[in-house]
């Protein structure tokens, strides 16, 4: 049994079972992470896992080998993460949320607190939760994931311009929610 | 030039997709707060960088539904395969006894005219 993933690949696009499920161990931790961070929901992140996994099996042929295995991997896991969050919408309105302010519960926004790295990116995670799912995809694979905004439109369904739209609306709000201004300078600037 | 003016190119000027003009860089270099705006938006990005290398833990039992549905899949699979060959080879059959019949036809029919002119 191989252990380079371009090994394992190759095996398992020759019909190595083994392989591919091999392939499967080492990556979906970071198949999950992804899916969490699209999702914001542990069970939905667990049936777009399987779904992923899925998918790949039937379309290992597909693959060229030209990217690695876990952008592909990343890629079919927003496409599916997409699809699931579609199919939950017809059911709730999340747009609601869109114009809802987040609520800083927090003790502070105190700059000590904001310059401790953890406690930064804690705050990060749960900003990134509280945006609306179709802001979080696009902020998720562009800037953690570092996918171009061509293939986050293809995996999305929407446009390239809707993508880097959708960006900077993500970005704006991550850094207005992160940074909120103070009121005195709100007021200042009146 | 006005702060508003600007705050669509900051986000982007932070990861670098964005050039700032000379104009607008002047207006930076001397306002505070865009300033502030574009180093709050750097470390947004670094955060978000940094969050590539995060792994967030599956509750257990994730890897192991995994590849039983993979199973289950490569059996349907399988089976459909063997369903297909099945019908490959029943098909196959069916089109040899159908040029063997055709075959003896001809050869009878030959036969028959043969016959006919010899009498």
């Amino acid at each position: 049994m191989p252990h380079d993933v371009a090994d394992l690949v190759a095996a398992a696009r020759d019909g190595d079972r083994e392989a591919f499920d091999e392939l499967v161990r080492v990556t979906y931790t970071d198949s999950y992470t992804l899916a969490l961070r699209l999702t914001g929901n542990e069970e939905d992140a667990r049936d777009v896992v399987q779904d992923a996994y899925l998918r790949a099996f039937r379309g290992l042929k597909r693959f060229r080998g030209d990217a690695q295995f876990s952008t592909w991997m990343y890629r079919i896991t927003a496409n599916c993460a997409n699809t699931h969050l579609g199919k939950r919408n017809k059911h709730r309105h999340e747009e609601l949320i869109d114009s809802e302010p987040i609520a800083d519960e927090r003790p502070s926004s105190d700059p000590q607190l904001q310059a401790d790295a953890g406690a930064r990116r804690e705050r990060l995670s749960e900003a990134l939760e509280m945006l609306p799912p179709k802001l979080r995809q696009v902020i998720v694979l562009r800037d953690i994931y570092d996918l171009p905004h061509e293939a986050i439109a293809v995996e999305l369904g929407i446009s390239e311009t809707a993508a880097k739209v959708r960006l900077h609306r993500a970005r704006k709000k991550l850094r207005e929610d992160l940074f909120p201004r103070r009121l005195e300078e709100a007021a200042d600037a009146v | 030039m006005q702060c508003e003016d600007l705050a669509d190119d900051l986000a982007a000027t932070a990861d670098g997709s964005v050039l700032l003009g000379r104009s607008e860089r002047r207006h930076v270099e001397q306002c505070l707060r865009c300033q502030a705006e574009l180093v709050q938006y750097r470390r947004v990005l670094r955060a978000m960088r940094a969050m590539r290398t995060e792994v967030l833990e599956p509750a257990p039992g994730l890897l192991a539904d995994v590849l039983a549905n993979l199973e289950a899949a490569g059996e349907r699979r399988a089976i459909r395969s063997m369903i297909h060959g099945h019908k490959a080879a029943y098909l196959g059959g069916l089109a040899a006894a159908t040029a063997a019949g055709a075959a003896g036809a001809i050869v009878f029919a030959s036969r028959a005219r043969k016959v006919r002119t010899a009498s």
